[in-house]
């Protein structure tokens, strides 16, 4: 158990580490840079964010980050500033507009369909009728229950 | 059978499609191409010193086309492999202008003077700031610049013969510019 936590806090050690070399007087800032980082995407090393590449390009983009939070820019300032550049790509928040509508609601699209054609299948279904036995059949089988009663 | 059951039952065939489309559309495309937001826009502006001259300074002003704005690094291989095909074009009188990415001006002199130079002139930007705001994302690129700084188009990797003649060669005619 304690060779966990242990293991858990030089996890979560790694994952900040280059943060370091950043400093802020203000607590908000840093905070705002550590959500920055987290959310622009390396154009490089793709599938990993910046905060956790050691690329050049990835560093230089932190670099850039922090200049411009130093500058008092907000953080959908800065990401406006980096897509200018890199494009969409760079962060993994895609924006709300006609080429991504499907990524954005396709989801819920596909779940309401599947839903109403549950629900049509589940009104069309008619319940099942009982099932059609002639007369002499059903003598003699009630002749036959009978029997066994007996 | 009904025809409401037809549609039902050609729903998967038609996922299928669907699915197979964009699946064979992904198998030939190359998902670390990423498209220039650059383009039709003016080289941003930037004040950087020439590789071979340290008091030089180099503005915008300076990247007036027709031309080719070469991302180049000692430091990276592929610059090296299309190096001679740059030699090449300069030679045919193609103007080639370089930008000295993230490298060490001694080195980068050293290359040049080893490999060949085929920039009228190059600019050092040592700390990226040129290629960040270009949207640089990796080294060699080539920009295509035409009469009034305004990029035209961006290549991403080696220039080869081949692509040179295929792509960008009916590209560089096209903003005006003249060669073999």
């Amino acid at each position: 158990m304690k060779r966990c936590l242990l293991l858990a806090l030089l996890i979560s050690w790694s994952a900040y580490a280059t943060i370091d070399a950043y400093e802020f007087d203000d607590y908000d800032e840093e905070q705002r840079f550590r959500v920055l980082i987290d959310e622009l995407r390396c154009p490089k090393c793709q599938n990993q964010n910046i905060a956790d590449s050691n690329a050049g390009l990835a560093k230089d983009i932190k670099d850039r980050a922090y200049r411009l939070i130093n500058e008092g820019k907000s953080n959908a300032e800065i990401t406006d500033y980096m897509v200018e550049r890199y494009g969409d790509f760079i962060t993994y928040r895609p924006p709300l507009k006609p080429s991504t509508w499907f990524l954005w609601f396709g989801p819920f699209a596909l779940t309401l369909l599947a839903a109403a054609i549950l629900l049509f299948m589940k009104l069309k279904a008619k319940p099942a009728e009982p099932a059609k036995v002639d007369a002499d059949k059903h003598k003699q089988v009630e002749d036959l229950l009978n029997k066994l009663e007996d | 059978m009904s025809k409401a059951k037809l549609i039902l039952y050609s729903l998967p065939l038609l996922a299928f499609l669907v699915l197979g489309y964009f699946f064979l559309k992904a198998l030939n495309s190359d998902p670390s191409l990423l498209p220039s937001t650059r383009i039709d826009q003016k080289i941003p502006a930037f004040t950087l010193p020439a590789l071979a001259n340290a008091q030089r300074m180099l503005s915008e002003q300076d990247v007036k086309g027709p031309l080719l704005l070469n991302v180049w690094a000692t430091w990276c291989p592929s610059c090296k492999v299309e190096h001679p095909v740059l030699n090449e074009l300069a030679k045919n009188g193609i103007r080639i202008v370089g930008l000295n990415y993230k490298d060490v001006r001694e080195a980068a002199l050293k290359y040049l003077e080893y490999n060949g130079n085929p920039y009228q002139y190059s600019i050092y930007d040592e700390a990226g700031d040129l290629g960040l705001d270009l949207g640089v994302y990796g080294a060699p690129e080539t920009y295509l610049v035409d009469a009034e700084g305004v990029i035209r188009y961006r290549h991403v990797g080696v220039v080869t013969p081949d692509n040179w003649r295929e792509l960008l060669w009916p590209k560089w005619q096209e903003m005006g510019g003249k060669g073999p």
